[in-house]
């Protein structure tokens, strides 16, 4: 038997072993990250929802400033707690767009009435297509897209009051 | 008391693991003369571990709770055979299941022992000592099981409900005494390999300590796969989860070191490769144990995560591992192989069988560790799931239960005979299965497809080693090979049915409302709560009919507060052909209800099959045992009472 059959097991062990180590030195991270973070917006245009809104388009996003956009729904519970935040957000300076899942004009325009409307512009997705193209899997998710269009965060779930500050810090990160 | 009487006896026990150790070294260069010794020494800490466990096992059934394990695991309110169960459903008891299960094998095997020479004996029972050692440590160091509270506490913290189940009773002390069966076969390999008598007497001295671990592995991990498909809800009978794969993987390595030890029984032949399974077998159930134990592998099983008991066992399975690969690197040119073979015979036939099984536990090997390796070097995460275990995996294991139906027709040493004519019926079942499929299903999938076509030839292939001789002549041995291998045959057919034919419904119902799937026509009558001993249930009514009358299904979720926590508990229903599997979710804001609802035809075919070949492996060890006894009956050696007694 050749020298190196007989000792590839110890190998193997010694390659399994540096891996375990690793891992127990190194503390889990359970966050997702995006991969779309660090990568311009793709390309959409979406048409306004709300009569009096402008619609959402890629190119408004690299405004020179960093915006927060808010993927939602007037279908979405979550959604209706987060809105109270979004416009806290809004209060503090932020601009906040809005991109309405597969909604329809006139329960949008109940839910922004009902709930408060912290949005500068609203495009309708009645097709997920933007959503999916956002790597998005559900609603409400938000993004923080940098002056120049490029996504440097992605929020999944509601923004929570507790969220807050690091929003804020993200955002203002993103300048 | 009784948790320091535990304590006494661990500590106890593992001083005499340290003696076994230190006296096993002079012993084996024939300067002293202590194997009687060491066989009692071997004895008693066998006995003091199980007494250690007895002393738990009464304190939580018990529910002392001024016994910090019993506070974190336990609740009065709990039905008593949790309670009992509870002292082996977490870390600490769970570890010391495990050294005892290790001591009782190493007393057992130096009371049992007669068939390799003294020295190699010896050498295991160092080398089993040594094992011990470390776990003791693990134990009393970073993981005492007895450890005490003061003031005590007036509740415990009850027990995972999802391990509040009658399979928890019987599954992970089964995979554990598989596991720890193959440490026995870990150390006469190592025996064998320090004095370098590898012979066919070693392998018929491991044989049975080989075969019965597989048993208890195959049981085990049958029983976790049926426990999986009805506690979790989720229809599934494996889910390739690493820690399913920490008890599949010692499994393959058993399953190989079982068939090429039967070569080096009755040929001396495969002297180094069988001595590396024997290694091998035994050290991925101590990466399973890691594994399982150090959290550091995502996993559905979510145990507690502690990075000193993590370290302490990477240490351990780094030292004994480490150990028995290094002597086996030097030792492996010293041993003479043995008859030669030609390329058609049953040896080259059980070559092919280890080759494929290595092969098939190096994918599940590096698909469960993969993530880990990925995420090391590049940072990035990802999961590796059904997909690439079922494309890589799949058609190899395909591949190796087709040639199962051929190998056990090989004769030893070179097969002269024209073996494929034999195969023709089988031949003939089979293609008849691939055209049937072909025919009523032509957008079958090609594992399932093939799947079927493979367990028709098996199962008429897998008897054939019977009709050579008169079948109620053949060994017990030879029918318990043939009843394991119908038994693939069979789970394998449960299998490719399951992923050919399940229809499933996801729907949200409204009390009245029909649902269909498959054959099935399910009403929903409504919810109504109930209550059990420690939980309240929300149970949901089916009537389902196929035609003639209807039967109902109750499927329930659990509420438990102790800790808070929900299941949900499939209602399952067994017909000849099938199960009706029903699991109720919660309750939708516009007054309906979650249903999902499977039918399964011929599912329960997997653990019959699982069954069957862990049967299968009994019948064997029966008919080993059986042999050995008759023979030690009409020749016992000289002095045998002087030696054993």
């Amino acid at each position: 038997m050749s020298r190196a059959v007989r000792f590839a097991p110890l190998i193997v062990l010694a390659a399994l072993l540096v891996g375990l180590v690793w891992r127990l030195a190194t503390p889990v991270d359970t966050n997702v990250h995006s991969r779309l973070e660090g990568q311009p917006v793709p390309a959409f245009s979406l048409a306004p929802i709300v009569p009096g809104k402008p619609g959402l388009a890629s190119a408004d996003l690299a405004s020179g400033r960093p915006r927060l956009v808010n993927v939602f729904a007037s279908w979405c519970v979550p959604c209706v707690t987060e809105v109270g935040v979004l416009k806290q957000l809004q209060a503090s300076g932020v601009t906040v767009d809005g991109i309405a899942v597969r909604d329809e004009p006139q329960a949008l325009a109940s839910f922004l009435a009902r709930n408060g409307d912290p949005y500068e512009r609203i495009g309708s997705d009645p097709q997920s297509s933007v959503q999916i193209d956002l790597g998005s899997s559900g609603v409400p998710e938000s993004f923080i897209v940098d002056g120049r269009g490029i996504i440097r965060y992605q929020h999944i779930g509601p923004v929570e009051p507790s969220d807050v500050p690091m929003i804020l810090a993200k955002l203002d990160a993103a300048k | 008391m009784l948790a320091e009487l535990g304590l006494a006896a661990l500590w106890l026990a593992a001083g005499l693991a340290a003696l076994q150790l230190l006296l096993s070294v002079p012993t084996v260069r024939g300067s002293v003369d202590g194997a009687r010794t060491i066989r009692a020494v071997a004895v008693l800490q066998g006995i003091l571990t199980l007494t250690a466990f007895a002393a738990l096992l009464v304190v939580f059934a018990r529910t002392d709770l001024s016994v910090a394990l019993v506070f974190e695991n336990s609740h009065s309110a709990k039905p008593f055979i949790y309670k009992v169960a509870g002292a082996w459903g977490n870390h600490e008891g769970s570890m010391l299941l495990w050294v005892t299960v290790l001591a009782v094998a190493g007393a057992v095997f130096a009371v049992l022992a007669r068939r390799t020479g003294e020295r190699t004996l010896i050498a295991a029972l160092g080398a089993q000592a040594a094992l011990g050692l470390g776990f003791y440590a693990f134990l009393l160091i970073a993981s005492n099981p007895f450890a005490r509270l003061n003031p005590a506490p007036l509740e415990g913290r009850g027990l995972n409900p999802l391990l509040q189940d009658p399979g928890l009773a019987f599954h992970p002390p089964t995979l554990y005494l598989g596991y720890v069966g193959l440490s026995i076969a870990f150390s006469l390999a190592v025996g064998a390999l320090v004095t370098t008598e590898v012979d066919s007497r070693l392998a018929r001295a491991m044989r049975p300590w080989v075969l019965g671990a597989w048993i208890l592995l195959t049981l085990g991990i049958t029983a976790g796969s049926y426990w999986a498909y009805y506690e979790l809800g989720w229809g599934g009978y494996w889910f390739w989860d690493p820690v399913e794969n920490a008890s599949l993987m010692p499994w393959l390595a058993a399953t190989a070191l079982l068939h090429s030890i039967n070569v080096l029984a009755a040929r001396a032949a495969l002297k180094a490769w069988t001595m590396m399974l024997a290694v091998l077998a035994f050290s991925m159930s101590m990466v399973g144990t890691f594994l399982v134990r150090s959290g550091v592998l995502t996993s559905v099983h979510a145990f507690a995560i502690d990075p000193e008991r993590g370290t302490f066992l990477l240490a351990l399975l780094a030292i004994y591992v480490g150990a028995a690969f290094v002597l086996f690197a030097v030792r492996a040119p010293r041993l003479r192989e043995g008859a030669p073979f030609e390329l058609v015979s049953r040896e080259s036939g059980l070559v092919i069988n280890n080759l494929l099984l290595t092969v098939i536990l190096g994918i599940v090997f590096v698909g469960t560790l993969y993530p880990l390796f990925v995420e090391a070097i590049t940072g990035e995460k990802l999961s590796v799931g059904a997909p690439y275990f079922n494309a890589v995996a799949g058609p190899l294991a395909l591949l190796l239960a087709a040639l199962v139906g051929v190998g056990p027709l090989l004769s030893w040493r070179r097969e002269r005979r024209p073996v494929l004519r034999r195969l023709t019926i089988p031949a003939l079942l089979g293609l008849t299965a691939l055209v049937i499929t072909i025919i009523l299903v032509p957008h079958l999938a090609i594992l399932p497809r093939l799947g079927f076509t493979v367990a028709a030839f098996l199962a008429a292939a897998a008897p054939l080693p019977l009709t050579v001789r008169n079948p109620l002549r053949a060994p017990l041995a030879t029918w318990g090979m043939v009843v394991s291998h119908f038994g693939i045959a069979v789970a394998l057919t449960g299998m490719a049915a399951n992923g050919a034919f399940t229809s499933e419904r996801l729907a949200v119902a409204r009390p009245g409302q029909q649902l269909s799937v498959g054959p099935w026509l399910i009403a929903f009558d409504g919810v109504t709560p109930t209550a059990g001993k420690n939980f309240t249930a929300l149970e949901a009514e089916l009537r389902a009919s196929r035609g003639e009358g209807a039967i109902i299904l109750r499927p329930q979720t659990h509420y438990f507060s102790d800790p808070p926590m929900e299941t949900s508990e499939a209602a399952i229903r067994t017909f000849w052909n099938g199960q009706l599997y029903t699991v109720v979710g919660r309750e939708d804001p516009s007054g309906g209800w979650q249903l999902r609802l499977w039918w399964k035809p011929f599912v329960t075919l997997i653990w019959a099959g699982g069954a069957l070949i862990a049967i299968g492996g009994a019948l064997a060890l029966l008919g080993r045992a059986l042999g050995g006894w008759r023979r030690l009956r009409a020749h016992r050696e000289p002095g045998w009472r002087e030696r054993y007694i």
